[in-house]
């Protein structure tokens, strides 16, 4: 069973985590983060396992994932670029930068490269509004980003 | 003054993010390189709320404001300012076009600022408990545990006239008093920490910088309502706030100010952080309870509002953190005190995160009352690069633009609503000539299409309506009866949405409408867009007088639509091109025009 194999794959640390929490009402959002704190998404198999552990349906599992934009049910890419597209970041050009960004890594939006190495989304304020425009690689962010330094910032992560 | 110098670095995130962290080691390994170590205390503060010239580095007791700062700096600052006693100036802060270097007392960004919620950001290390301490820290709590009644408590809040600083404005002690009456054998305190208004960051500043100041004012709640759990919702992009009150609250609870029996008054009372999952819904009460409860965060219908009957069907006091954070100075310095400061409207302060085209961004704290030119011109400095101011627009997605003929009106919640526009959150997005209010406004409707829950039709399929109409009018399809259509759908979802996020949709289309009609008409009527940001509406052109032949635009082209020969004029062939732009950007000549 595909759910079983999956959880053998979830690490000590994830399976004491989700034991600690099983109890507590309203756990299963806390749950999650956790699972996509050690994965970067949350699988089909992921979802299946804490559907077993917690036993709810998954039914549940999925109207929780899909409604938060914060879970990912697809992997991302080795470095995640997010672009903030907050008020001040549309203003100050967000937009262009994912324009260029989808011509320099020929991808769309909410996709990965070819070679796993980078996915694109835009993303909701980041709060870093006196940055604006601001971008993120990985978790490191870059501010008043101009469409000439992308190839450089880029370049770092290759 | 135990050590001779005190250095505060900023900590907050846009610091952060801008090396902060790597200035602080590196002012760390110097000051021990050279022999001062033990002279100089270091500390990693909370945000100075000066975003704009971050990374921000103060040292006292000189008062020098350093900005900019980069790690290589840290040498010269250690070797300069702390062992030979002399400034740095060429890292102090100057006024644009001015050369007098400024203390803080001496900058126009701070001089009108009133600094209640963010007493203590910037001034001391979020880490550690006993810095909040020193500042008066849990004297509140102290006080209302042994020497007032949770009556007291509630009169003191009622002639302070709080307001809910998350954006409806509803009176604090009244909340309070409704948990309070309340019977139930459990009762909770939640933290709105959502924050997810686009352009809005003094949450998260004031979390970051001050976590104590929060979790200080739940307890107190718990004291006057009778809970003894809390909850803070906080949203999950905001890693360094979630660490910094993860550290707060075990240092508390190791202080015994939070847990069993606090301060041996026999009062319990302890703290679980939840975490959001990016849904800017959540930031309505009854979806943010649910949402702490593992579910979908859908609103459902008020009332029973949730002082009666909230989490878990529990009464429940939920305030946002702004609002938490002015409830231990009140309770130190009386709701007399606090009611002076304002307007008869709105009493105390406000944060605003003042952004967009604005010189000086960042976040400032003001008392109610103070007009929109003061925080604008005075404190933000003006509209960047010489441009013609166009609007304020306050609110986020829930609220309108204010005009140049409105800038002298002080603002508070009344004032606000009736420009049409609302306090929100605080987010203050300035705009100028070159931003389209069409655009503008179509962003803000996507996002709240993008952001409806869709439990109800009213905001689910109007709000769709609306942004399609606008997508209609900036692709120069829409015809005029398209402007009374939006004005129709808007006022029916005002109505009828269930919560407010369908209720407020409308407002940014409604106010623009009222403000801007004559740019809405440009783009109907004269299928034109003033501020040449619609790429359906305009076109490219050479200027043939200007034009010098560098061909350095038809380098630049990425559909090569611009040809001509080499120190000839040169033409855009207009079926190809993709109008992005580039060359307007390339020309150095003011060749080329937008039309």
């Amino acid at each position: 069973m595909s759910a079983m194999k999956e959880e053998k794959s979830f690490s000590q640390g994830l399976i004491a985590f989700i034991e600690e929490w099983k109890d507590k009402p309203g756990n299963l959002i806390m749950i999650l983060h956790k699972v996509q704190e050690e994965f970067g998404f949350v699988s089909r198999d992921s979802a299946d396992t804490v559907a077993q552990m917690l036993d709810i349906p998954l039914a549940t599992i999925y109207g929780v994932l899909s409604f938060y934009h914060f879970f990912k049910m697809t992997k991302p890419g080795e470095h995640n670029i997010q672009v903030c597209l907050g008020t001040a970041c549309y203003l100050k050009g967000g937009e262009t930068l994912i324009e260029e960004l989808t011509g320099l890594l020929g991808i769309e939006i909410g996709a990965v490269t070819e070679d796993g190495k980078f996915s694109l989304e835009g993303v909701r304020c980041v709060g870093c509004c006196g940055l604006a425009p601001v971008m993120t690689v990985g978790g490191e962010v870059f501010g008043k980003v101009t469409k000439d330094q992308l190839p450089g910032i880029i370049a770092k992560f290759k | 003054m135990a050590f001779r110098n005190y250095i505060l670095v900023c900590g907050g995130t846009a610091c952060e993010s801008s090396k902060a962290n790597a200035i602080y080691e590196a002012l760390v390994s110097e000051c021990k390189a050279q022999g001062v170590a033990d002279e100089v205390q270091i500390v990693k503060t909370g945000c100075f709320g000066f975003c704009e010239q971050g990374p921000i580095v103060k040292i006292l007791p000189e008062d020098s404001f350093y900005v900019q700062v980069k790690p290589e700096d840290a040498k010269e600052l250690v070797a300069e300012h702390i062992v030979k006693g002399r400034e740095v100036k060429r890292l102090l802060y100057a006024k644009e076009g001015s050369r007098k270097h400024a203390k803080v007392e001496d900058i126009e960004f701070y001089q009108k600022q009133f600094r209640i919620v963010l007493r203590n950001c910037g001034f001391i290390d979020p880490e550690n408990i006993n810095e909040y301490i020193a500042r008066e820290g849990y004297v509140a709590l102290e006080k209302v545990l042994f020497e007032m009644t949770a009556d007291d408590v509630i009169a003191e809040l009622r002639t302070a006239g709080l307001r809910g600083r998350g954006g409806a404005g509803f009176p604090t002690w009244m909340k309070w008093n409704f948990t309070k009456q309340a019977e139930s054998d459990q009762k909770y305190i939640v933290v709105n920490a959502d924050e997810g208004d686009p352009g809005a960051y003094m949450d998260r500043s004031t979390l970051e910088g001050d976590p104590h100041s929060v979790l200080e004012a739940m307890a107190i709640a718990g004291k006057t309502v009778g809970a003894n759990q809390g909850y803070i919702y906080i949203r999950a992009e905001y890693p360094l706030a979630i660490k910094r009150l993860e550290i707060a609250m075990a240092q508390a609870r190791e202080y015994g100010l939070l847990g069993k029996d606090i301060l041996g008054s026999g009062f319990d009372f302890d703290i679980e952080i939840r975490l959001g999952a990016g849904a800017f819904v959540c930031g309505e009460e009854t979806a943010l309870l649910a949402s702490i409860e593992g579910k979908r965060g859908m609103p459902v219908p008020r009332p029973p509002f949730p002082a009666v009957k909230g989490l878990w069907g529990k009464p429940t006091v939920i305030n946002n953190v702004e609002t938490w954070a002015n409830i231990p100075v009140i309770i130190i310095k009386g709701g007399d005190w606090f009611s002076r400061i304002g307007t008869a409207d709105s009493h105390g302060t406000k944060v605003f995160a003042l952004t967009g085209k604005i010189r000086n961004s960042g976040l400032v704290e003001v008392p109610m009352g103070t007009t929109l030119r003061e925080i604008i011109y005075d404190i933000g400095g003006g509209i960047a690069n010489d441009r013609e101011f166009k609007a304020v627009q306050t609110g986020g997605p829930s609220g309108g633009v204010i005009t140049k003929e409105f800038l002298d009106t002080p603002i508070d919640f009344g004032s606000l609503t009736k420009l049409g526009s609302m306090m929100g959150s605080g987010g203050m997005i300035v705009m100028d000539e070159d931003d389209c209010i069409v655009d503008v406004t179509k962003f803000y409707l996507n996002f709240t299409v993008d952001e409806s829950c869709g439990k109800c039709s009213p905001c689910r399929i109007g709000g769709r309506s609306l942004a399609n109409l606008l997508d209609k009018i900036t692709k120069g399809k829409a015809e005029l009866a398209d402007l009374d259509q939006m004005v129709e759908i808007g006022e029916a979802m005002k109505k009828a949405s269930l919560c407010a996020l369908g209720q407020t949709a409308p407002n940014p289309i409604l106010s623009t409408l009222h403000h801007f009609r004559d740019e809405y008409l440009a783009h109907v009527v004269d299928k034109r867009c003033p501020a040449g940001k619609c790429k359906s509406l305009i076109s490219y052109h050479i200027l043939p007088d200007k034009c010098i032949g560098c061909t350095a635009c038809a380098r630049k082209c990425p559909v090569a639509a611009i040809s001509g020969e080499r120190r000839e004029v040169h033409v855009i062939d207009q079926a190809a091109c993709i109008k992005c732009g580039v060359c307007y950007e390339t020309c150095k000549f003011g060749a080329i025009e937008v039309r």
